[in-house]
């Protein structure tokens, strides 16, 4: 039995073990002269195994009782995860590497954080759930504060720690809660005391308190004060990474309880959700507005992302869990691209965050203010970027759930968000001749960069596929 | 050929593709040769489409040369043409390379340029031919991008608030529309444009909030589409975006969106307001008749006390699409035939005088009024040119202005008598802009020092000119050129339109009961 178990999360087994022996093993021998070939080893094996998982994964498949779930939902996260960490610490080794930030621990932080998302996104039982997301949550501390020297940066660990700490505490009352009133941990049980599409008052509450806790980790309003100081004080390389692989697997996690555990009670949270959606929407689009710090306007934006994200979750259908997925594929394929464009600007060899000293940057980089150029409308929504597929998904999601409300609201919103990408287009075509930007051009960031913006106009021929996965994975989890 | 739409519609963004990767360097060699890239791909483009204008049977009333492939969540890749929308796409490859042509002068990033305008015309392309709502949305959508940048970078002093406002005005109207797609597809379970056309929405009337909707759904459809459409036609009171976006286009930019993009509106609303929602639209006409009447006779006195040549115009644009939505909603044989004609004849009008416009201000760089006057002493062609398109402005009789205005007036005067009177008056208020701005620029003494050295048109502009002229007189004097064509359709869409209004029955009955 415990054989079929671990066969089930060997590739969670295998990131965790790669990670602890090259923990030992850089210890004992080069230590951070050994960061840039872990980089690379870390990356190349979470890219095995997203190949692997994505090859291999059949079926539905339990382990430990119920605690693990393997099914299509969780292997389209993992793949989607293990990818952009992938790519996200590929893309930083330059950039860490010529600030001597690339410590030995930086990449086996990341895969432990992996490993902590893999979990998440798997979690059949409340106690899975809370240990997939603390191991996340640590690990992650750790890198908001990797840059030990800056202020900004230990203040940026300190705040995530401490907020973090919080919507754990919420989350866990709200667990302990659904346990005392539901009598088990397992969601297959929690689902089963559901009855007439409604949950008993005590449930309800903790419900709320979970909902609470996986809002903060999602950062949707009104649990996201932490996010856009944690993405401005975060060295960017790990801000890249906060932006992308957490937000996957925190949606992943967030659809995962709603549908496994509370399925059967959609009435129950749908409303919940489609409120949290409704204000991240409008405040990720009002607050980008005064935005100056690019890693702060990415935090504005991705909180509004979330908010689209969530009205696939607050649909409660099927579709609307397949409009989800498409919809964080597609956010995480243009973050990355996005933020390799930013890891790319500075000056005199210094990390540049200032929109305005984009001025002119069309002129000087005529491919590379492309590239993003397409990200941005991609961003914003804007036809025939892929990023508007994303977004018609969801409003097709939400419309058909009977919130046609929330979908009027949400273009609403993506009008207003569309000024702040604009005013970055502007900077890069219209400006006047500002100061000149290092023209940085890692091979690695550049490819990033103009992969992700040919993906955001060649996806809308088929979505390379993933529309397919995305239904079938929908369909596991919701059925 | 199958594809000849598919092939008409992507030439020129493979064009853009080719310029993008294979064009190096901004030195003299390297701009010509984007020209000539430019305007070889726009010719070629015409040259091709003239095949879509020829295999075209006037009556066979449904879309013809249809393509078909599936694409992603049960959308398709639907392209195909009717009546309605072969003039559309033919008055666009005819006027892409004069406006390339017109930007023979252009000097800063002319390959980003031209490869602006060459994806601009295949998504203006594929706003006529899209058979499927979210293709029809990626085109009518994606056209923003391009525009946006061709104001924002090769624009005048006041370009970026000209270009936020354009795209954002635009967007906002937009999406409102992308919600009612959304809503009609989950109603009709198929965007398909050609299954759409024959769907009878829900047109009970219900109440939202308090709100007593007369009828119903297809209302609340019909005003999802019209936020977006009146904003791009554009009506008044939204029409306050254009002015600002052509006084700061460049030239050809003004030219573009003069045309063509202008005419997506009325095209949208021919394509989806009046057959998909037709009690909508009968709920919602005389509302839109008395709005095309204001604007008309509104905008027309606005223009009058213009001092920018280009703002001025850009009034009168406003009040001739009146003149098309009003025949439009109409919702007769004459109207929507005057209105398509009226279309296409602002298509080569509006874009002659923004041309003319573009002229004088590429010699003296200002497009005040007052900078000029006696223009005729140094520039007799030009001021035989500009006269032309003046009178074809006012709707002289033997230009094509007078058949879109005329067919449009006896549309609505069965309607709507008052309409049309109050419409009529604009005639007269058109005549008076247009023949004043000719005065002041043209006539008079020649007393300004700047102007004394000015030179006449020269051949490369005589040549963006002179197929302009053809087709305005060819129009004015033989409109059946254009009737034979359109009339079939149009009278296929009356029709079905008419018998859906009956099929819909009394969708105010609600109502009735109630206040019994």
């Amino acid at each position: 039995m415990i054989q079929a178990d671990l066969s089930v999360i060997l590739p969670e087994i295998v990131l965790a073990l790669f990670a602890m022996f090259a923990l030992l093993a850089a210890v004992y021998t080069g230590k951070d002269k050994l960061g840039v070939p872990l980089v690379w080893a870390t990356g190349g094996l979470m890219a095995v195994l997203a190949i692997w998982i994505a090859t291999t994964g059949q079926g539905t498949n339990v382990a430990f009782n119920g605690m693990f779930v393997d099914d299509g939902f969780a292997r389209f996260a993992k793949v989607t995860i293990l990818l952009s960490a992938a790519a996200v610490l590929v893309m930083s080794q330059d950039y860490m590497a010529r600030r001597d930030l690339l410590r030995f621990e930086y990449p086996l932080l990341v895969a432990l954080a992996a490993v902590g998302m893999m979990m998440m996104v798997s979690a059949g039982d409340l106690m899975a759930l809370y240990m997939g997301l603390e191991l996340q949550s640590l690990a992650l501390y750790v890198v908001a504060s990797l840059r030990r020297d800056s202020v900004k940066s230990t203040e940026a660990g300190l705040k995530y720690f401490v907020l973090g700490a919080l919507s754990s505490g919420l989350l866990l009352y709200g667990a302990s809660l659904v346990y005392g009133y539901a009598g088990t941990t397992l969601f297959s049980g929690i689902i089963e005391t559901a009855q007439h599409g409604h949950v008993t008052l005590g449930l309800l509450f903790g419900l709320i308190f979970l909902i609470s806790g996986l809002a903060f980790k999602v950062s949707a309003v009104p649990f996201h004060m932490w996010t856009p100081d944690v993405y401005e004080g975060s060295p960017t390389p790990v801000t890249a990474f906060f932006a992308t692989a957490p937000k996957m697997a925190a949606m992943g996690l967030f659809a995962r309880v709603m549908h496994d555990a509370f399925g059967l009670a959609v009435a129950d949270w749908s409303q919940v959700i489609a409120l949290l959606s409704l204000l991240s929407m409008f405040l990720g689009a009002v607050a980008a507005i005064g935005q100056r710090d690019i890693k702060r306007l990415m935090a504005f934006s991705s909180i509004a992302h979330m908010g689209y994200a969530l009205m696939g979750l607050a649909a409660g259908t099927q579709f609307g869990v397949q409009a989800l997925l498409v919809y964080m594929a597609i956010y995480v394929t243009m973050n990355v691209g996005t933020f390799a464009f930013i890891l790319m600007l500075e000056k005199d060899g210094k990390p540049v965050t200032d929109i305005t000293a984009l001025n002119s940057y069309a002129k000087r980089e005529p491919a590379k203010a492309l590239a993003m150029l397409i990200l941005l409308f991609s961003l914003a929504g804007v036809p025939p970027m892929l990023g508007f597929f994303g977004k018609f998904y969801v409003l097709r999601a939400a419309y058909d759930a009977g919130l046609a409300w929330l979908a009027v609201a949400g273009v609403i919103a993506s009008v207003i968000g569309a000024f702040y990408y604009l005013r970055i287009v502007y900077y890069m075509y219209f400006g006047e001749e500002g100061e000149e930007l290092e023209s940085n051009s890692s091979p690695v960031l550049w490819g990033f960069l103009m992969a992700s913006a040919a993906v955001m106009v060649l996806g809308i021929v088929n979505m390379f596929g993933v529309e397919g996965a995305a239904a079938a994975a929908a369909a596991t989890l919701v059925n | 050929m199958d594809n000849l739409l598919s092939i008409v519609t992507f030439i020129p963004a493979l064009a853009a593709v080719i310029l993008a990767l294979f064009l190096r360097g901004e030195d003299e060699a390297a701009q010509r040769n984007a020209k000539w890239a430019a305007l070889f791909a726009t010719t070629i483009t015409f040259l091709v489409s003239i095949g879509i204008y020829t295999g075209f049977d006037p009556n066979n009333t449904g879309f013809q040369m249809v393509e078909e492939r599936e694409w992603l969540l049960g959308l398709k890749y639907k392209m195909g043409v009717d009546g309605i929308s072969v003039l559309f796409v033919m008055l666009t490859t005819f006027i892409m390379p004069l406006t390339i042509l017109a930007s023979w002068d252009v000097k800063t990033r002319v390959k980003e340029y031209m490869i602006a305008f060459l994806l601009l015309e295949t998504l203006m392309l594929g706003v006529f031919m899209a058979l499927d709502l979210v293709l029809f949305y990626l085109f009518f959508e994606a056209g923003l991008i391009p525009m946006f940048l061709i104001i924002g970078i090769w624009g005048g002093a006041n370009r970026i608030y000209a270009s936020f406002k354009f795209f954002l005005y635009t967007f906002l109207g937009s999406v409102l529309m992308l919600v009612a797609m959304v809503a009609m597809f989950a109603d009709a379970g198929t965007t398909d444009i050609e299954t759409l056309l024959t769907h009878q929405f829900a047109s009970e009337s219900f109440s939202i909030l308090g709100i007593h909707i007369l009828g119903g759904m297809q209302t609340l459809l019909f005003l999802a589409f019209f936020a977006s459409f009146a904003v791009k036609m554009p009506m008044w009171p939204v029409h306050t975006w254009l002015p600002d976006a052509h006084v700061q286009a460049p030239t050809a930019g003004s030219v573009v969106l003069a045309a063509i993009l202008l005419k997506m509106g009325g095209y949208g609303f021919l394509r989806f307001s009046l057959p998909m929602f037709p009690v909508g639209a009968e709920v919602m006409a005389d509302l839109i008749l008395w709005m095309s009447a204001i604007a008309i006779v509104y905008t027309s006195l606005v223009a009058m006390v213009q001092e920018d040549m280009k703002k001025l115009i850009a009034y009168s644009s406003v009040a001739h699409m009146g003149f098309v939505t009003m025949g439009i909603f109409a919702a007769n044989q004459q109207g929507i035939d005057g209105a398509i004609f009226q279309m296409l004849s602002h298509g080569f009008i509006s874009a002659a005088l923004f041309l003319c416009v573009g002229v004088i201000y590429d010699r003296m760089h200002t497009r005040d009024i007052d900078a000029y006057g006696g223009l005729v002493i140094r520039m007799p062609a030009y001021a035989l040119v500009f006269m032309f398109f003046t009178m074809g402005n006012v709707g002289l009789p033997g230009t094509s202005g007078f058949v879109g205005e005329f067919l449009t007036l006896m549309g609505v005067f069965q309607v709507n008598t008052w309409v049309a009177a109050v419409a009529a008056t604009g005639v007269i208020f058109s005549a008076g802009y247009a023949l004043w701005l000719y005065r002041r620029v043209v006539f008079g003494d020649l007393i300004k020092e700047s102007l004394k050295a000015i030179t006449d048109m020269n051949s490369r502009e005589r040549l963006i000119f002179a197929p302009l002229v053809v087709m305005t007189l060819l129009l004015g004097v033989y409109p059946a050129l254009v009737t034979d064509i359109i009339g079939p359709s149009t009278e296929a869409l009356i029709s079905n339109f008419d018998a859906s209004l009956a099929a819909a029955g009394d969708y105010a009955a609600p109502k009735m009961a109630a206040s019994h």
